[in-house]
Parts: structure tokens; C-alpha cells; sequence
């Protein structure tokens, strides 16, 4: 599904964000990205979504190459993968519901559609009762269930989930891990990056270690190994 | 369809959660439009006083005493005819001999030697008022030489004051169009500081939403959905500072007409409230323009991610 081809990233010439990355992730796995802060994490997800260019190498989705993509088509693959981060990066100035409305009316879903299916989701991610709330009257890991929502409601193909957990307790780190693994039992692909051993070990799955901008290890026993 | 819809919404919801920034840029806005509103009221005045200085200058052909009515008549017409020409006001040796007596009636010398005279020294003139001040010298040399207006019109013309009044006209000429430059340029520069502060405030707004954008597009919003909104606020805050300019400018406009008329020349209450469609029509697409162009050139450079 993923295809990273000898991707190098060059922030300045002395020390690269990532080096000579050979990967491949295939539709239906889990696969959780570890390492130091600074180790490459987040650069690697965000070329998958056309966020940072590589300075070397090509990054397919599918047979696609994401950088030779123009703005239209860009926009096409972004509404095939659900995004998740750390600060939750949701819309501040609109409620719950309308955060993932958001999402749907951006792949062109109608007024009905909308209304039936983003109560359904809200209640998944047991939110049912803040529909109506704003962001900043939400918890974190509120917010971060409002996130994973909006990630999930257009059924994307892969999710992408950059720290999802850091800002969050164990009660809720737990939950969050829950709901991601469920995504992936119904078919998802999903790439998580964390540096937290808990995490990578309750889930379980593909391990890939980031050390330096280069990978390190690739277990597919889920061991957090740094 | 749908999407449009989903845009104006998005707007308008985003105008009214954004309080204080809508309220700034509201704000700025209507200083934007009371400095073009207020240019436009100046430039009332500033053309009204030109027109009543260009009403004042004329042309004034004075006939021979013996020059036959009729030929000046004739003549009147054919000067009416011009197209440079605005009027032609005849005025015969029997009314100018009275003008004349009425405006020297305390002066008994004067008057004396006239009854002495028994007969009437003056002849008829023709007073000539051109559409624009600038058109006076070739007026005054058509009429200068025998231009076939009239067969020996030359015989019968005593003479033109033009001449005489020629550097006066050719001043106020001047001073007319150096005022009517220095209005333009100086609208222009209000204008453009205008502008550019209103553009920088809502550059600042939407400063503001750069995260929200990224997110935006991240979630797969295209460009048009990302900046629509935002391009319907800065409509709105046109929409609502031309409101608040042209209620604003009433009673401005009743102050400066019951306490500036003699000023100013011009009645700028009259002036404002009968203009006021034509006004708000015009701030109101200046406005709306304004707004939709700031926030369409302000987004721009967020949307490339």
C-alpha cells in the first residue's frame, strides 16, 4: 500500500531528518513507528501525506507517487487517509459536530448523509453528549476521540496516527490505543508513531525503530527496542 | 450548488463566532469607507466651488453703436450653435443704457453728461459663457476673426474682453485643473493607505486561522472550500461597515451642513442625503470588493500545503 523508495530528507546539509528509508506497510497492517524525539517520526508520516517533500527517493501510495501529485489529485488522496496528532489539530471555531461534518462535506457528502452518520460516529467514540461542545470545552482525550472521529468518518484507508497518546493520561492513552486497534480489526491500515513502550506493547503488532533518521529495526513482533 | 450554500454558511457562522476579530476588522473597515466617503464628500465641495468660480467667467463681445440688431441677433444664433458654447445672453444698447443708469444713479456727474449727450454712447453686448474655462481663448479667436458666423460680423464687433481678462482666466484656468490633480492624487494616496491597512487587518485575521486551514486541507478540503468562507467574511465586513458608515455619516453630514455650508459653499447635509443611494451603493461595492480581495490575496499563501 505505502512504498517509501531511498527516501533521504535534508533539513540542512550536516544532519538529514531521515536517510536512505527502504519501507513497505501493506493494506490491513498495524504498523507503530518508534524512536527519540527527533528521530524522524513525524517527517516520515508527513511525506506519506505531501506535508514535507523528500530531498532524495519517492514515496508511493499505491502506484502513486504522492510528490508528482497536483493539487487536485493531492486533495483526492488526503480524503483516503485519516489523520490523528498529538495536539489534535481540530477546528477551534466549530463544535463537535461540525468538526466531522467538516470532514464529510470536504469529500462532498449531502446534509443527509451528514446527519445521519456523524451522531452514529460520535456515539462510537462515546462523544454523544458533546456534540454541541467546542474543542476547548472538551478534555484531551476528549479532543483526541473528537479527532479519531473525524479520522474514521469518510472510511478512509489508512490512518495516520503522529503521537496520538503524548498529550494524554494512561486511562486515556489506553482508550485511544483501544479504539485504533478496533479501526485496524475492521480492515484499516494504520501507521502510529509513539515513543511509548506501553503503547507499542499493548498493541502488539509491526515494530519499526527510528534512530537518527534511519530505520534501526523492523520487528513484527511488536517489541519497543531502543 | 450545495457547496456554495455550505460556503455562505460557513461564513456567516465563522463572522459571528470570531468576535473580536470580526470586530476589528469590521472596525478598520469602516475607517476605510468614512475616508472614502468622506473624499467623496470633499470632491462635492471641491467641484462645487470650481463650478461656482468657472459660472463667474465669461466673454463679452460689445458692438459698435451703429451695428444693426438684426445682424447681431443673427450672430447670437450662430454662436448659440457652437458646440463649445454653454449660453449667449444678448443684451441691447436700450438695456445696457439702463444697467448702465441704474448702476451710476448715485454718480450725478456722470448721469449729467449723459442727458447732455441726448443720445445713447453705449452699443449692445453679447455675454458668452463656454462649457469649460479652457475653451475661452479659441471661442474669443473665432470670434475675432470673420469666421463666415455672420457676413461682415467683424464690421459690427467694437470688441472681445478676453484679452483683458486673458492671464486672469488663464490663472484661475490653472488653479482650476491644479486643484482638480491634487484632488485626484491626494483620493489616490487616502485610498491606497486605506487599503493597505485594511488588507494588513485581515491578513492578521486570517493569520490567525493558518493552523485551521492547514488542518482543513489536511482533512481533504479543497482550496475553494478552505478559502470560500473566509472570502464570505471579508464580504460581511464590508457589507456591515458600509452600515455603519452611512448611519454614521448622517449626523456628520447634518453637523457639517447646519455649521460649514458658508464654508464650504455647499450644503454637504443636502449634498449627502440626496446623493445617499448613489453613496452607499458605491462604499458598499468598495467595501465588498475590498473584503473579498484582502481575504482572497491574504489566504493564499496558506493554502499551498
Amino acid at each position: 500500500m505505502i512504498y517509501f523508495n531511498n527516501v533521504s530528507k535534508f533539513y540542512d546539509e550536516e544532519s538529514p531528518a531521515l536517510e536512505e528509508i527502504n519501507l513497505t506497510v501493506n493494506a490491513g497492517e498495524f504498523v507503530s513507528i518508534v524512536g527519540h524525539s527527533g528521530a524522524g517520526k513525524t517527517t516520515l508520516v508527513k511525506m506519506i501525506l505531501a506535508e514535507e517533500s523528500p530531498t532524495h527517493g519517492e514515496i508511493f501510495f499505491e502506484s502513486v507517487n504522492v510528490h508528482h501529485l497536483k493539487d487536485a489529485n493531492l486533495t483526492k488522496l488526503r480524503r483516503r487517509i485519516g489523520t490523528v496528532f498529538q495536539d489534535f489539530k481540530l477546528l477551534n471555531n466549530k463544535t463537535a459536530f461540525e468538526n466531522i461534518a467538516f470532514a464529510m462535506e470536504a469529500v462532498g457528502k449531502t446534509d443527509e448523509e451528514i446527519k445521519s452518520d456523524v451522531p452514529h460516529v460520535l456515539e462510537l467514540v462515546d462523544l454523544s453528549k458533546k456534540s454541541h461542545h467546542f474543542p476547548r470545552q472538551m478534555s484531551g482525550g476528549e479532543q483526541q476521540r473528537l479527532a479519531i472521529a473525524r479520522a474514521i468518518i469518510n472510511q478512509p484507508e489508512l490512518i495516520i496516527a503522529d503521537e496520538p497518546t503524548g498529550n494524554l493520561d494512561p486511562v486515556n492513552t489506553y482508550e485511544i490505543v483501544q479504539i485504533l486497534k478496533k479501526i485496524n480489526d475492521l480492515g484499516t491500515t494504520v501507521i502510529l508513531t509513539t515513543h511509548n513502550r506501553g503503547v507499542v506493547e499493548s498493541v502488539g503488532k509491526r515494530v519499526i525503530t527510528l534512530e537518527k533518521g534511519k530505520i534501526v529495526r523492523d520487528d513484527k513482533n511488536g517489541k519497543y527496542v531502543i | 450548488m450545495i457547496k456554495i450554500l455550505r460556503i455562505i454558511k460557513a461564513g456567516f457562522i465563522s463572522f459571528k463566532r470570531s468576535g473580536t476579530i470580526s470586530f476589528a476588522s469590521v472596525l478598520i473597515m469602516t475607517v476605510t469607507l468614512s475616508v472614502v466617503t468622506s473624499i467623496i464628500l470633499l470632491q462635492a465641495s471641491l467641484n462645487f466651488s470650481l463650478n461656482q468660480i468657472k459660472e463667474k467667467v465669461d466673454i463679452t463681445i460689445y458692438f459698435t453703436v451703429k451695428a444693426p440688431e438684426s445682424q447681431i441677433l443673427s450672430l447670437k444664433d450662430s454662436i448659440s450653435k457652437l458646440p463649445e458654447v454653454q449660453s449667449a445672453t444678448y443684451v441691447s444698447a436700450e438695456e445696457s443704457l439702463a444697467l448702465f443708469r441704474a448702476r451710476h444713479s448715485g454718480d450725478y456727474a456722470t448721469i449729467a453728461a449723459l442727458d447732455e449727450i441726448n443720445e445713447n454712447p453705449l452699443g449692445g453686448y453679447l455675454n458668452i459663457k463656454a462649457n469649460d474655462v479652457s475653451q475661452y481663448e479659441s471661442l474669443a479667436e473665432t470670434m475675432k476673426a470673420d469666421n463666415g458666423l455672420v457676413s461682415g460680423a467683424d464690421n459690427i464687433i467694437d470688441k472681445i474682453n478676453y484679452h483683458d481678462n486673458k492671464v486672469v482666466i488663464d490663472r484661475l484656468n490653472s488653479i482650476i485643473s491644479g486643484a482638480q490633480k491634487l484632488g485626484v492624487l491626494v483620493t489616490l494616496i487616502l485610498i491606497i493607505i486605506s487599503v493597505i491597512i485594511t488588507l494588513n487587518t485581515i491578513r492578521l485575521a486570517i493569520f490567525i486561522s493558518k493552523e485551521e486551514i492547514g488542518v482543513m486541507r489536511l482533512v481533504g478540503a479543497s482550496r475553494n472550500a478552505v478559502r470560500g468562507p473566509f472570502m464570505v467574511e471579508g464580504l460581511i465586513y464590508g457589507v456591515v461597515a458600509t452600515f455603519i458608515t452611512s448611519l454614521l455619516f448622517i449626523p456628520a453630514s447634518i453637523w457639517m451642513g447646519n455649521n460649514m455650508t458658508g464654508f464650504l459653499g455647499l450644503n454637504l447635509k443636502d449634498y449627502y442625503l440626496s446623493n445617499f443611494v448613489q453613496i452607499f451603493v458605491l462604499i458598499g461595492l468598495f467595501g465588498m470588493i475590498l473584503g473579498i480581495i484582502s481575504s482572497f490575496l491574504a489566504i493564499g499563501r496558506y493554502l499551498n500545503k
